[in-house]
């Protein structure tokens, strides 16, 4: 029971601001996610995805309801819930690898200074920057920078793993390269994986349930899809597959349905 | 029929970069930018300086004009660091006297500015509290604080002092400030996710986000001080180019005044790039 709710969202309501400012951006949210479990969440603009992450991350507090995760109160942000960042949100003026060992160092105070940089250096080569450890983010490529976001939030060894849209501001093809990469780290480490994702291929090709939200305001859930692909899934292959086929159409078809309805 | 029997050599492969330009000879494009650059102020000056001599000899005109200053002021100009006792001495000792009160003023101000703006623009009750009785200080000119700093410490030298400090003190607290409310939210939430608290978060976090207007503040600050002092010196006297140029003024030595104000223009644009160079060395990009 404890593993079948490791994420559990309980009658949450979410309102913004207050009086004639307020804004209901969710509302009634009642979901579960089991250990292990890599999950979408996908939905138009501007229906409460970020926030919903938010939650989890312990960087919003709901109006009402619970958010729990393994069993405790989310009551704030913390390393068992590593965040990866729409925007890579790399600290500048630090190196790639002194990015990475932020984390690492907030996490393993315990360890000696020259295991923790080894850690970082560990993860840097896992998301294959080895060569640009040293690099300021200036002088890498978006597509590197979220790799770096990767590697730190995976470095921390956290329990649930957020991603928001981490891969919404690349081209497609870095696009495919990176949600590669993502599964291999995934799949070496079952974390439990929360993502919030614009892209209906990844959504499918990734996840194990992808979650859709109606629009906002008071944005709830519509349905949560199954998605019964075995793994590893196989980029090329996995077009043809029946299953991937039918979960696309349903998801395309309630994105196409929901369009016009969606503000302005 | 031509065979190449040979592979082509060396003077077809070592051909000039395309980028050179065909058109124009001899300057390459950036000689000319860097020619530009140099040749047109000192034209722009050499204008000015015309038009001011035509100007000091129209008719019932008194101001000197080029020509007068260099041939009146020569001593002053050559001899900058002579020393004829008590308060005539050459226009370098003049400008390093009131360098040094604009050092200890200025330092002064940046301790008390980025400390206070580091805090004030960290815990909102205190920036909601003190803001607005800043917003009205700072608009209180340098030489109004003079006489309250004169009643408070009867002497010329710490009031002088005090000017520069209470000049310089809210460019660079109010934009410190501004710096520490203005950290992208970015890096406060990767700093509440992973975890960056406290000394961490001020070393790694607050004070290399903060640089870029903390610099700034530097900047604006350092050359208001070298304003003040000028200012400050006309009224307490002693050595200094503030006073030497009132003094001259009251001597009649027009001359000898566009030598101090070129010198005191001079000097504030050596100040202002000296901390503008600090600020990129430090690697605080401009906010």
């Amino acid at each position: 029971m404890h593993e079948e709710r490791f994420v559990e969202f309980s009658r949450v309501e979410q309102v913004f601001g207050s009086g004639k400012k307020s804004y209901h951006a969710l509302a009634n949210i009642d979901l579960h996610i089991a250990k292990g479990q890599f999950v979408s969440i996908i939905g138009h603009s501007g229906c409460g995805k970020s926030t919903l992450l938010n939650l989890v991350a312990g960087l919003a507090k709901p109006t009402s309801g619970s958010t729990i995760v393994g069993g405790k109160h989310v009551t704030g942000p913390g390393l068992d819930r590593a965040v990866v960042f729409q925007q890579h949100a790399l600290l500048p003026w630090l190196s790639v690898e002194d990015n990475v060992r932020l984390g690492i160092d907030s996490r393993f105070p315990e360890k000696d200074r020259q295991w923790r940089i080894e850690r970082a250096r560990q993860y840097v080569e896992m998301v294959g920057l080895g060569a640009h450890a040293k690099k300021k983010p200036a002088e890498i490529s978006g597509g590197m920078k979220q790799r770096a976001g990767i590697a730190r939030a995976f470095a921390v060894d956290p329990t649930v793993l957020l991603l928001d849209e981490p891969f919404g501001a690349l081209d497609a093809l870095t696009r495919g390269i990176m949600q590669d990469e993502l599964t291999k780290l995934w799949e070496s480490d079952r974390k439990t994986v929360i993502m919030i994702t614009h892209d209906v291929d990844e959504a499918v090709f990734l996840s194990d349930r992808i979650v859709l939200m109606t629009n906002g305001p008071a944005a709830t859930i519509h349905s949560v899809l199954d998605v019964p692909m075995a793994r590893p899934r196989d980029r090329e292959t996995i077009l043809d597959d029946k299953d991937y086929v039918h979960v696309r159409k349903e998801l395309v078809h309630y994105l196409t349905a929901t369009r016009h309805k969606e503000a302005a | 029929m031509l065979e190449m029997t040979r592979p082509m050599d060396d003077t077809m492969t070592k051909t000039k970069p395309a980028s050179r330009p065909t058109r124009g000879s001899f300057p390459s494009e950036a000689v000319r930018e860097r020619l530009a650059s140099f040749l047109l102020p000192l034209l722009a000056t050499a204008l000015l300086c015309g038009l001011w001599l035509l100007y000091s000899h129209a008719p019932g005109v008194t101001l000197p004009g080029p020509d007068r200053v260099l041939s009146e002021s020569k001593e002053l100009i050559l001899h900058p660091f002579y020393d004829h006792g008590s308060i005539d001495v050459g226009i370098g000792w003049q400008l390093l006297s009131s360098l040094k009160r604009v050092a200890m003023g200025y330092t002064l101000a940046v301790l008390v500015g980025v400390g206070l703006g580091l805090l004030i623009g960290s815990v909102k009750v205190l920036h909601q509290a003190f803001d607005p009785i800043f917003q009205v200080l700072r608009t209180i000119p340098p030489l109004a604080w003079l006489p309250i700093a004169l009643a408070t410490f009867n002497q010329a030298a710490p009031s002088a002092v005090f000017v520069i400090f209470i000049t310089a003190v809210w460019p660079i607290l109010l934009n410190t400030a501004a710096g520490v409310q203005n950290i992208p939210k970015d890096y406060t939430q990767v700093a509440q996710v992973y975890r960056v608290r406290g000394l961490r978060y001020f070393w790694l976090i607050l004070l290399p986000a903060t640089a870029p207007f903390l610099f700034t503040g530097l900047r604006i600050g350092i050359g208001l001080a070298w304003l003040a002092i000028v200012a400050a010196e006309m009224l307490t006297g002693g050595v200094g180019i503030g006073f030497f140029l009132w003094d001259c003024w009251n001597s009649g030595r027009l001359s000898d005044i566009f030598v101090a104000v070129a010198s005191i223009g001079l000097v504030g644009l050596v100040l202002d790039r000296a901390v503008a160079g600090l600020g990129s060395f430090v690697g605080a990009k401009p906010a």
